[in-house]
């Protein structure tokens, strides 16, 4: 007779009990004596006995770990699924192995020693970070909108290079995901392109640090404009042929359609935001509804999905690449000349061949890097549309250059909230389908 | 309706469970007693003129030499007005509960979460009130002022594993220095492993 083998879920199945099946999970004792730990059966007689009569044994539900470590949960993540079979009645997903204390940090450190600490959060996109801080504590100064042209041209290259980057892995991630390698592979190539470019420009591929309080740390290098403009001409090409391996691929359209739907009202009540939100049919995107920089100058569209699906988020995922290459064209087109930095000796660095010779750039140079730049006492609130979602920094100043609070909103913590939601109903390998759609940053989650 | 208007509307409707707004780099800052926020939240979310729909963020602050100690700051957005609001409600440390908004907005659910968890702020009605980002046994509550940047020593979640466990080798900061010795030589903070 056909005995249903030993399952986990004789550590109490319930969802409140979660917590006790991790707890539990040393109750469970599985044979040594053999080389193999192969699992003990008792007979059925000990097994009715120790199960209520009453109970369906093909209704008990499996509790599995989809662990921290794990290929395809993009980061340190943790989901606690409760199953029904392959169907998913419950998952608590577990955020914090990736916590670095940033916001304590952020405490005992001036404005400017944060920012290598900003690359950190969203590391797939650092510039994008970089600019967000930036401008946060320039609204806490008072300056943001007051910044030369040629930094906020800059600042927004820098943030669409970023977004790029970020929906070429993420992208690339949730193809490979579902089992289409070719177009990991495919995205990485450009995405070394990218890096290249990064690197020209800020000195390092990954971890930028890119921008300073009130400007940016150096000009752009010759030829750099050049070499955006062949990168950006030649990407649509490859953002075809991705389209054409996978857009009406019959397996890619099973696997993401109908999946993993986030309804439009579930995406406004839990604070999602990006191109979640926007695949769920909101027609929100910071840049054209709260602009910032230059982006009111530029010309783009913001793709809006309908059913909140995978297959939707993918579709904008794609469409808001296409329309940051249009963004940087018109960049390239529009650049104009003069200062990087905003005018005011106080808070950015003076040139050094003055530091070196003149008392005052000597005192604002240890002043500033001292004490840190000089804010008013008050808080802000800024988000920025990154390419996850709104990075949000709410800076509590009590005067002088460090902050007393900083907290960063991050839209993959939230993103990742909205999990237990919409994970139900769906099968086992849907996880990997619905986490890749998403596309959160751990780094990001956790700060 | 700018956010003034919003402001004064709850200042008309809840008297004086709600400050005056003040406002700082053309942001609306409105101070809300403990006990009338799940209700300014439902108000503000359901009136068909204000519709704050989202719920950006909650954070805890720590307020150190103040009384009451800590304050939760919600920050409140509207598509159809497209504007911002914070919302603050200061929580003393003796009395460290808020409710919660989370029937408002489910989303607040993980935003209190951590608010708990870094600044053992509970909130009376949450779901879930366990700790996020922390471990569910840790002892701490690491962002309030009094616990210092290096961490503490915390015993980790599985005891066979702690036994075993040696300290870490950062602990107590990558350059330790003694506070409160007689000169500076004392008080100059050495690099690990010199004497």
């Amino acid at each position: 007779m056909w005995e249903a083998p030993l399952r986990a879920d004789r550590f109490t199945p319930s969802m409140s009990g979660l917590r006790s099946a991790r707890e539990g999970a040393s109750d469970f004792q599985p044979s040594t004596d053999s080389m193999a730990t192969e699992i003990q059966l008792p007979d059925s007689a000990a097994r009715a006995a120790e199960t209520p009569t009453a109970h369906d044994t093909l209704s008990e539900k499996l509790v599995l770990n989809m662990g921290p470590s794990h290929p395809s949960t993009h980061g340190v993540l943790r989901v606690v699924l409760e199953l029904d079979g392959e169907i998913i009645t419950g998952a608590q997903p577990e955020v914090g192995y990736l916590h670095r204390g940033d916001e304590k940090i952020a405490e005992n450190m001036t404005y400017t020693q944060f920012i290598p600490y900003t690359d950190r959060l969203d590391y797939l996109a650092p510039l994008s970070n970089n600019v967000a801080y930036s401008l946060a504590v320039e609204k806490l100064l008072g300056i943001h909108d007051e910044l030369p042209p040629r930094c906020q041209y800059i600042r927004v290259m820098c943030c669409e290079l970023a977004r790029i980057s970020a929906h070429l892995v993420g992208l690339g991630a949730f193809a490979m995901d579902t089992g289409a390698m070719t177009v990991f592979l495919y995205a990485f190539n450009e995405r070394e392109t990218i890096y290249n470019l990064i690197e020209a420009l800020t000195g390092a591929r990954f971890t930028t640090s890119y921008t300073r309080i009130g400007g940016l740390s150096r000009d752009i290098p010759d030829g750099w404009l050049g070499e955006v403009r062949k990168f950006v001409d030649q990407l649509p090409r490859v953002i075809e042929e991705v389209e054409k391996l996978l857009n009406r691929n019959k397996i890619f359209i099973d696997r993401t359609q109908k999946v993993g739907i986030l309804p439009r009202e579930m995406a406004i009540a839990y604070g999602v935001t990006g191109p979640n939100l926007r695949g769920s049919g909101v027609e929100f995107d910071l840049r054209k509804n709260h602009p910032y920089l230059c982006y009111p100058e530029l010309d783009f569209d913001i793709p809006v999905g309908t059913v909140g699906d995978c297959y939707d988020r993918w579709l904008v995922r794609i469409e808001e690449i296409r329309q940051s290459c249009r963004i940087l064209q018109q960049c390239v087109q529009k650049m104009p000349e003069g200062p990087i930095n905003y005018n005011d000796p106080k808070l950015l660095l003076p040139k050094k061949e003055k530091v070196l010779t003149k008392m005052e750039e000597l005192i604002h140079q240890f002043i500033l890097v001292t004490e840190g730049p000089p804010c008013p006492p008050g808080e802000v609130y800024f988000e920025a549309e990154n390419p996850k979602g709104q990075l949000g920094f709410y800076i509590v100043s009590k005067g002088g250059g460090v902050p007393w609070r900083l907290k960063i909103r991050s839209p993959s913590f939230v993103n990742l909230s909205v999990l237990p939601e919409i994970l139900k109903g769906h099968m086992i390998a849907d996880v990997v389908a619905i986490l890749g759609s998403i596309d959160f940053v751990m780094g990001e989650c956790d700060r | 309706m700018t956010p003034l208007e919003a402001a004064s509307v709850l200042r008309e409707r809840f008297g004086e469970a709600v400050s005056q707004p003040s406002e700082f780099r053309e942001e609306l800052t409105v101070r809300v007693e403990r006990d009338a926020i799940v209700s300014v939240c439902r108000f503000l979310r359901d009136d068909p003129v204000a519709s704050f729909d989202v719920l950006s963020d909650v954070s805890g602050v720590d307020y150190q030499d103040e009384e009451p100690r800590f304050e939760v700051v919600y920050h409140l957005y509207s598509y159809k007005n497209a504007c911002w609001l914070r919302l603050k409600v200061r929580v003393p440390e003796d009395d460290c509960i808020c409710p919660t908004v989370t029937s408002v907005w489910p989303g607040a659910d993980w935003h209190e979460r951590e608010a708990f968890d870094m600044y053992g702020i509970a909130f009376r009605g949450h779901p879930n009130l366990r700790r996020i980002l922390m471990w569910d046994r840790y002892p701490y509550y690491p962002l309030r002022k009094e616990f210092p940047l290096a961490g503490k020593d915390a015993p980790l979640p599985d005891e066979d594993i702690d036994a075993q466990a040696k300290p870490s080798p950062m602990a107590g900061g990558p350059f330790v220095s003694a506070p409160g010795g007689p000169t500076t030589i004392e008080r100059e903070p050495r690099g690990k492993g010199e004497n």
